[in-house]
């Protein structure tokens, strides 16, 4: 096993998560799947490859970028519209305390 | 323990101290959208209303980066002389919080747009560089707000209209020695990066966000202490009081036996005094990776050439230029650089008056003086500066008196009219036609025999009292010059009146 239920158990409390301890043993075992199969790729030799973040060699630096130009937004209507509650224009969740 | 210590520190203990301070200052880029959408950036629309999928996080969007805000850190790094890396890229800075609809801030982490630069500062009139040891890219949040509301006891409200607003973060060396230099620094800062129009840094709107880092060392001692991340730092004023308050109470911390946390305290502005916040102890494990959904910025040469190019002059450059180019004194030039919009206010009405020197006191002495009383900027002149230029033409042109120039001044600055305006509505024009004038003069010598007398009997001082008399009788518009003149003539003993 690559990953301990307690690393497991630190990454869902720093996502907000509370795991059961049944959830947590299934976690492990899908994430060190996850991890397992990354260690697969990386049996292949890719020192001598270039990472290719894009396939835009040829093009311009700039060609990905976008102008300063304003669109139309949402508004507020659709913006809000899956909202699971909202008053006043605005999101309301739970009261938040600071972590 | 460290939250329950006063700041009462005793001069002698902080006199055998040493602050050592880096600063952290988020700044908004001047672009008219959002950094990695199309929504507008504009301050003060209703909650919610300047949002798409992108900044609102909704699944599927993909952020596309914008050109504009990518120059303008460029600029903004080159006005604080950083080396523009080649290749940079983006990083997710993972944490949740209700007003990070996306769970992860976008921002850069191993590769920054732009390292190693410096800031100049003096205090005291000692000079110092302060290092700049980076300048990146990244995405704002949204806004919380916590009381108000009705229901503020269980909810909170979250406005979303500022998630995805472009900034830039600017990291310094811990190379300030007290709260006076980290004020310098932050000045220095504010300045350049107005003046190359990055940012307007508008300080009541967020657009320059100042976090601090502080520990106190024992003087000559090399290694640093455990230090504190003071937040919420967002006037010069909190910035200077809270970093007092601050390293006192580091001080009497460890005077007293203590040792300082290594934490992240908020400043409150309405105690003066800084206060540990409650966090994790791992609240800052942001578990950064390379952001997936952006390619690597890349910036060439040509390109770093044409924003460099395109850059507006330095603080430094102007103030030399001015010195040069207008003959002005140092301290003028200082103070006409002090802001972009002074320098450029300054140039426009020196270019309509053409006197360089007299508009340079003008500006500084009348307008400043009047704007001063007000609580006002020289962006928010009432005087345009073609007009302020117009006016000291006409001085130099010999058309008005100085004094006369004051009065027309003050009611530019009180209606924002052109001088010419001014002068044909309320009929004030010298008076220097010498028909007008020997009308004037005529009477002034027929009312003031005995004074006439006493000139004529060898008493020529008295000649002071007609000549006020005459500017009395034109409301101060007579051309003192051309009046003396006329009335000697006047007064020569062989004419009769």
């Amino acid at each position: 096993m690559k990953i301990t239920e307690e690393e497991v158990r630190y990454v869902a409390d720093l996502s907000n998560l509370k795991l059961t301890g049944g959830e947590a043993a299934r976690l492990r075992a899908d994430l060190n799947g996850i991890l397992e199969h990354i260690d697969k790729l990386n049996e292949a030799d890719t020192s001598s490859v270039q990472p290719m973040a894009q396939v835009l060699f040829e093009a311009e630096e700039t060609a990905t970028l976008r102008a300063d130009i304003p669109v139309a937004p949402l508004g507020n209507e659709a913006a809000m519209a899956n909202a699971p509650r909202r008053g006043a224009g605005y999101f309301k969740v739970p009261k938040v305390i600071e972590r | 323990m460290s939250s329950s210590a006063t700041a009462a520190a005793t001069p002698e203990a902080l006199a055998r101290y040493e602050p050592v301070i880096g600063l952290e200052v988020h700044v908004q880029l001047a672009t008219a959208t959002k950094i990695f959408c199309g929504c507008p950036t504009s301050f003060g629309a209703p909650p919610n209303t300047n949002v798409c999928p992108v900044c609102l996080g909704l699944p599927g969007a993909l952020p596309v980066l914008s050109r504009k805000a990518v120059e303008l850190a460029i600029r903004g790094a080159l006005a604080l002389h950083c080396r523009v890396r080649p290749h940079s890229r983006f990083a997710r800075k993972n944490y949740f919080y209700p007003d990070l609809p996306k769970g992860y801030q976008i921002s850069q982490y191993d590769e920054p747009l732009a390292e190693g630069g410096h800031v100049d500062i003096a205090v005291d009139g000692a000079a110092r560089r302060i290092g700049v040891t980076r300048v990146h890219m990244e995405d704002d949040a949204g806004k919380s707000i916590h009381e108000g509301f009705a229901d503020s006891d269980r909810y909170s409200y979250v406005d979303l209209n500022r998630c995805g607003t472009p900034l830039v973060e600017i990291v310094s060396e811990p190379d300030m020695r007290s709260s006076a230099e980290a004020y310098a620094y932050l000045t220095e800062l504010k300045q350049a990066l107005e003046f190359v129009a990055v940012s307007t840094c508008d300080m009541e709107k967020g657009h320059l966000r100042c976090d601090a880092n502080v520990s106190v060392r024992l003087k000559g001692a090399e290694q640093f202490g455990t230090k504190a991340e003071v937040k919420n730092l967002n006037s010069f004023r909190f910035l200077k009081q809270a970093l007092d308050y601050e390293i006192a109470r580091q001080v009497a911390l460890i005077e007293s036996g203590g040792r300082v946390l290594q934490e992240t305290r908020l400043y409150n502005p309405d105690t003066g005094e800084t206060a540990a916040m409650r966090s994790k102890e791992h609240a800052h494990d942001y578990r950064y990776f390379p952001e997936p959904d952006l390619v690597p910025l890349r910036i060439g040469e040509k390109w770093l050439d044409e924003v460099k190019a395109a850059m507006p002059e330095l603080p430094a450059d102007k103030r030399a230029r001015f010195i040069q180019e207008y003959g002005l004194r140092e301290y003028d030039a200082h103070v006409l650089t002090a802001t972009r919009s002074a320098s450029e206010y300054y140039e426009t009405a020196a270019r309509v008056a053409g006197d360089s020197k007299t508009t340079a006191n003008w500006v500084m002495g009348e307008l400043m003086g009047l704007l001063k009383a007000e609580g006002k900027q020289i962006a928010e002149s009432p005087v345009s500066a073609e007009n302020l230029g117009d006016l000291v033409k006409r001085i130099t042109a010999g058309e008005l008196s100085g004094k006369l120039a004051k009065e027309i001044f003050a009611r530019m600055f009180a209606t924002g009219d052109a001088p010419a305006a001014i002068m044909e509505r309320e009929g004030l024009k010298q008076i220097s036609d010498a028909g007008e004038l020997e009308g004037i003069i005529a009477e002034v010598l027929a009312r003031n025999p005995s004074q006439v007398e006493q000139y004529r009997g060898g008493k020529t001082t008295v000649i002071n009292f007609l000549v006020g008399q005459a500017m009395r009788a034109t409301r101060g518009q007579a051309d003192v010059a051309a009046v003396t003149a006329l009335l000697k003539r006047k007064l020569r003993p062989e004419d009769t009146c």
